[in-house]
């Protein structure tokens, strides 16, 4: 048995070995240990090193809020850091190591930084580093430096490199209600609300349900209360409607009620079973709320109160009760209220000796004194611990006669042989996720102690959470709790019978001794009482700065030790109480989080992609696909050896000399039905289509509100009531519900229906001089000659025996027709129409020749119309209707708008025959070293087969007016520049003859 | 965050879309009182309290809901269609729009 393991008690099981390492050496725990519990019970005593003076540090608390004994835990390649010792179940080949020391944790280089500590005092690197440059060791440029010395030697763990393999996996839940925290109060309320039917979640951050009923000696209904918290926990196991998540940690709580927690599903194994993930991450959305979260015990602020051997009292009475290990065998405890004299009788019937009780009250009550003298603990009232003695391990402590009225010290100090003492500043109730869920604590007196706030959302309070630190006053709570929060009112039987040690719960109004020496506030990050009142001196007063400028209560910690005694040292330096500094808002996450737990499932590329009905044989015939948006769409179908401009070249010369043929499926379609769709396009567009003839189509321009260009397209009339409204692809979502705004909000008379119908329909448009006989060589029921279907005239036929829809539009600028089917016909029309094209030379073609050919043609898509032009930037005002209003009339004409330098759509030819670039700016005189007065932009440029040319699309200042002259581009980014002249947008065939034809 | 939407019930804000603030007034089509146009685009209240918004269950019944949502406590204390009267509602419903 290891020196200071107790025979009998505790929850772990002694026949049960269990091997691991920490910082390389061999030890044994039992099942049941925390790496905190077996470690202390090996003897060690030295945990980690501290953040800033690389102070040895030991294990303060056995829980969640540890601040110092923080190691990393390796498994594999992968180290996770700054892992509270108290919070890890040891398993067989768990491998830690301790942090934050170099090169050893007993022997550390930095610890030297304990000699110049009044210079690393608070703002240390502000005041060195950030400060104006006076003599080359000051400013930015040192501080760049020194950079990389400092943040290794000050901090915490080191984060590794190795890719995280595990899994983790995200649940939603629903409740009634939520329990969290399952000491005697959470289970009450879990119990009860369970009883009344409710569907219960029942979480507790531990292994085992219970709190402090697993160490707290005291006995519930006549058994030790930890035998009742596991027969009350197995009681709600079983149950339908009660779900019990052990490990679980409620890190947030959110509006609507909403909280998050994570599960440590395999933290604790050596191996996860078959398809456990590592952590689990818990949406909860839960009716009402039970917050049993109970509290923390607060450190006493005294110099030399960081030394390893130094601990929470309750802390090492829980390490005796729950674990069977004692801290130390020669305890001294140091405390300002009744509690701590309850451990030290729990560690003295453990097997220790208590040397002494130091308390700062003047007076006991009987009570207190009749404890004292069970323990055989010389009792020690108005006297203080003033100094600690020892290295790496406690040898002894100082006190001296305290004098709680004025905080005066008096007398000689005397020395006190001890290995370990424990402090007890009082309690705080955690109140964390209460502060989350939107509200201000209140600063109760009595109990020295902010206490959770008046409920802003579905949420009631039990136990030491609300300042009820009695195991009776915690039962009575949670079940009162419970039955409200499940909505009960029955008058149940009677309450379980706790038995245990008197004690008052106020603690007298004392956290700090001031004494020569370092006193700790905050523990992880070196804050030292003097730091305080260092940062009240340079004006930091509000509670916020004081936690920014000495980084008090950060990081892991989160004030969870060290927000009280740092509140009321600022409050006493301001000469004002406690409430009147306040306290931070808590925010989420109440303990650290992993992140792969926040991502869980979604990493990766996560996108849907949207194909459409012809992708397979895209793919098959050689495209390469092009991801645009959530679509993916052919960009060529280039044939071995070619380039993708040689491909797309060839394919948009053989559509201009034969025929083309390009999918199209991805256009946004809304059916647009009702008796007053034509009336619902006239306003939604700028132009009429109440005056469009059944069996025809138009091009349309729709603005936003505020009269800048938002979407193009075509509308198909297809009968007196029904219209087929093509959007861009990009757009379609957009103008979807656009058109429903305005049908559900604006204009809810309008008797229209709107229906998304883009996946219903195949498109395939084919253009080209051959492209009207590759129709009439497969097309049936219908003739496609001018007469039947002139331009932007629509018939109905079949192709191989599907009924199509065939358009006669032109994007490309030929004679060119989109030919629709039902999408589970594409391929199959689209294979027929490649079948009749193959004797006219049809070729497919890809988005870079669709967008040649729209460029040769000066068309607009989304770089044009980029949210920031209008309708006659893009030289489209002959669309603008003056007949009727309709969306964004009255705002397309403000004076912004119409303002002469306006950027103007524009072509541009490249005069050295080089290609052009996207996004390279347009200026009137070059200057390589200088880029400077922009006149515009390019948004699109190609290869110009029909012209010969590098030809683009481009916005330029008062464009219109410079066509004809000369300009360069200039693209310092990508080292392009050259001579372009301005011409038209319309580069080819502008008076439209061919699609005409 | 939830919202209640009247045709389906409690559902998480992520399926809903924010389509503006509901306070806008629009201009009777024809009006050409630019201040009128230039507020009902561009000013907004940004109240700290309660704040009439328009958002569409975009994620489910597509329809435009007249929200009043606190911005302090996003807490929501109205949720009405935004065509209004019930019967359009009722119609809404009975011409299958799910």
């Amino acid at each position: 048995m290891s020196p200071r393991r107790i025979d009998t008690g505790g929850r772990i099981d002694r026949l049960r070995t269990i091997r691991f390492t920490f910082d390389g050496a061999p030890y044994t725990g039992h099942a049941g240990d925390t790496l905190a519990s077996a470690l202390l019970a090996n003897g060690v005593t030295l945990f980690g090193r501290s953040f800033k003076y690389h102070r040895p540090r030991g294990v303060l608390t056995s829980g969640v809020e540890e601040p110092n004994a923080l190691v990393t835990v390796l498994r594999g390649e992968v180290r996770e850091p700054n892992i509270a010792a108290t919070m890890v179940e040891i398993y067989d080949g768990l491998t830690a190591v301790s942090q934050n020391r170099f090169p050893s944790l007993s022997w550390d280089v930095s610890a030297l930084n304990q000699l110049g500590g009044n210079l690393l005092s608070a703002g240390f690197y502000y005041k060195t580093f950030m400060g104006p440059a006076i003599g080359p060791l000051k400013g930015t440029r040192f501080w760049m430096f020194c950079e990389h010395f400092i943040r290794r030697a000050a901090g915490l763990g080191r984060a590794g490199i190795a890719a995280d393999t595990a899994r983790y996996e995200r649940m939603n839940a629903f409740c009634d209600v939520l329990v969290v925290g399952s000491g005697p109060a959470g289970l009450m309320a879990a119990k009860a609300a369970a009883d009344q039917g409710a569907r219960v979640i029942l979480s507790e951050l531990e292994p085992h349900f219970g709190g402090s009923a697993n160490w707290s000696g005291e006995t519930i209904d006549g058994m030790p209360a930890a035998d009742w918290a596991a027969r009350t926990a197995s009681q709600l196991e079983g149950r339908d409607n009660v779900r019990l998540l052990p490990r679980t940690t409620v890190w947030g709580y959110y509006d609507g009620n909403t909280l998050a927690a994570v599960e440590r599903v395999t933290d604790h194994k050596e191996r996860p079973g078959k398809g456990e993930p590592r952590h689990r991450y818990w949406a909860i959305r839960a009716k009402s709320v039970v917050l049993a979260t109970g509290s923390f015990e607060r450190p006493l602020v005294f110099p030399g109160n960081d030394r390893p051997g130094v601990m929470l009292a309750h802390a090492a009475e829980r390490y005796a009760n729950e674990y069977g290990v004692l801290p130390g065998n020669r305890i001294a405890l140091f405390t300002n209220n009744d509690s701590a004299y309850r451990a030290a009788l729990a560690l003295k019937r453990a097997g220790a000796a208590i040397v002494a009780i130091v308390d700062v009250r003047p007076e006991l009550s009987s009570e207190m004194r009749k404890l004292a003298d069970e323990a055989e603990a010389k009792s020690l009232s108005g006297h203080a611990v003033v100094a600690t003695e020892g290295g790496k391990a406690l040898s002894g402590i100082k006190v001296q006669r305290f004098d709680m009225a004025n905080g005066a010290l008096a007398g000689d100090a005397r020395s006190i042989q001890a290995d370990c003492l424990l402090m007890s500043g009082g309690w705080s109730p955690t109140i964390h996720l209460a502060s989350q869920a939107g509200a201000k604590a209140e600063w109760n007196a009595a109990r020295q102690a902010f206490l959770p706030p008046k409920p802003t959302q579905q949420w009631i309070g039990a136990g030491a959470f609300t300042g009820s630190f009695s195991t009776a006053g915690a039962i009575a709570e949670g079940r009162a709790a419970g039955l409200a929060a499940a909505g009960g009112t029955g008058t149940p039987a009677a309450l379980p019978v706790v038995e245990a040690a008197p004690g008052d719960p106020d603690p007298a109004p004392v956290f700090e001794i001031r004494a020569n020496g370092k006193s700790f506030v905050d523990f992880q990050h070196d804050v030292t009482a003097e730091d305080v009142r260092l940062a009240h001196r340079e004006g930091f007063v509000s509670v916020e700065h004081l936690k920014r400028y000495t980084t008090l209560g950060m990081a892991t910690d989160q004030g969870k030790s060290s927000n009280i005694p740092g509140l009321a040292i600022m409050a006493e330096a301001l000469g004002k109480p406690i409430p009147e500094v306040g306290t931070t808002r808590f925010r989420p996450p109440f303990s650290a989080v992993s992140i792969g737990s926040l991502a869980a499932e979604r990493f990766g590329d996560l996108k849907p992609e949207r194909l459409t009905p012809m992708h397979d044989w895209h793919v098959a015939n050689g495209a390469t696909m092009y991801s645009a948006g959530l679509w993916y769409r052919p960009m060529i179908y280039g044939l071995s050896g070619e380039t993708i401009e040689q491909a797309y070249v060839r394919e948009a010369k053989a559509t201009r000399e034969s025929a083309g043929i390009v999918d199209v499926s991805t256009l946004g379609k809304i059916a647009v039905q009702g008796p007053d769709a034509a009336e619902f396009l006239d306003r939604v567009y700028t132009n009429m289509f109440s005056t469009l003839a059944v069996g025809k189509a138009r091009y349309g321009l729709m603005l936003r509100e505020d009269g800048l260009a938002f979407d193009d397209g075509t509308t198909w009339r297809l009968g007196e009531q029904d219209f087929l409204m093509t959007t861009t692809t990009a757009n379609a979502g957009k103008v979807m519900q656009h058109l429903e705004y305005f049908l559900d909000v604006i204009w809810p008379e309008l008797k229209v229906h709107v229906t998304s119908v883009t996946d219903e329909w195949a498109g395939a448009a084919i253009g080209g001089p051959k492209a009207r006989a590759i129709l009439a060589a497969c097309v049936t029921g219908t003739a496609v000659d001018n007469a039947t279907l002139p331009f932007m005239g629509i018939v109905r036929g079949k192709i191989s025996g599907v009924p199509v829809m065939i358009c006669r539009l032109s994007f490309s600028g030929e004679m060119a027709f989109e030919v629709y089917s039902g999408a589970g016909y594409g391929t199959h029309v689209w294979e027929a129409l490649i079948e009749a094209g193959k004797p006219f030379g049809l070729v497919t073609y890809g988005l870079e020749a669709l967008g040649t050919m729209r460029i040769e043609k000066g068309h607009v898509t989304g770089a044009e119309i980029d949210g920031r032009t209008t309708a006659r930037d893009l030289h489209l005002d002959w669309m603008l209707s003056k007949k009727k209003p309709f969306i964004g009339s009255a705002m397309m004409d403000r004076e912004g708008l119409i303002a002469p330098d306006r950027l103007e759509l524009v072509g541009l030819i490249s005069l050295d025959n080089q290609p052009l670039n996207g996004g390279a700016h347009i200026v009137e005189t070059l200057d390589e070293a200088n880029p400077h007065d922009s006149i515009g932009h390019i948004t699109a440029c190609c290869y110009s087969p029909a012209l010969g040319k590098y030809i683009a699309l481009a916005l330029v200042k008062d464009g219109k007016a410079r066509r004809g002259r000369r300009a360069h581009i200039s693209d310092p980014l990508r080292g392009r520049f050259g001579p372009v002249e301005i011409v038209s947008n319309h580069f080819f065939d502008p008076d439209g003859s061919r699609m005409h034809g | 965050m939830l919202i209640t939407c009247p045709y389906c019930g409690p559902r998480d804000v992520i399926e809903f879309t924010y389509q503006g603030d509901g306070n806008r007034q629009r201009p009777q089509p024809a009006s050409q009182d630019l201040d009128a146009w230039n507020a009902y685009v561009y000013d907004r209240l940004n109240p700290a309290g309660d704040h009439n918004e328009i958002w569409q269950h975009s994620g489910g019944c597509r329809a435009h809901l007249k929200v009043v949502r606190n911005t302090l406590t996003h807490e929501i204390s109205s949720v009405a269609f935004a065509r209004g009267d019930h019967k359009a509602a009722m119609r809404h419903k009975a011409e299958g729009k799910s």
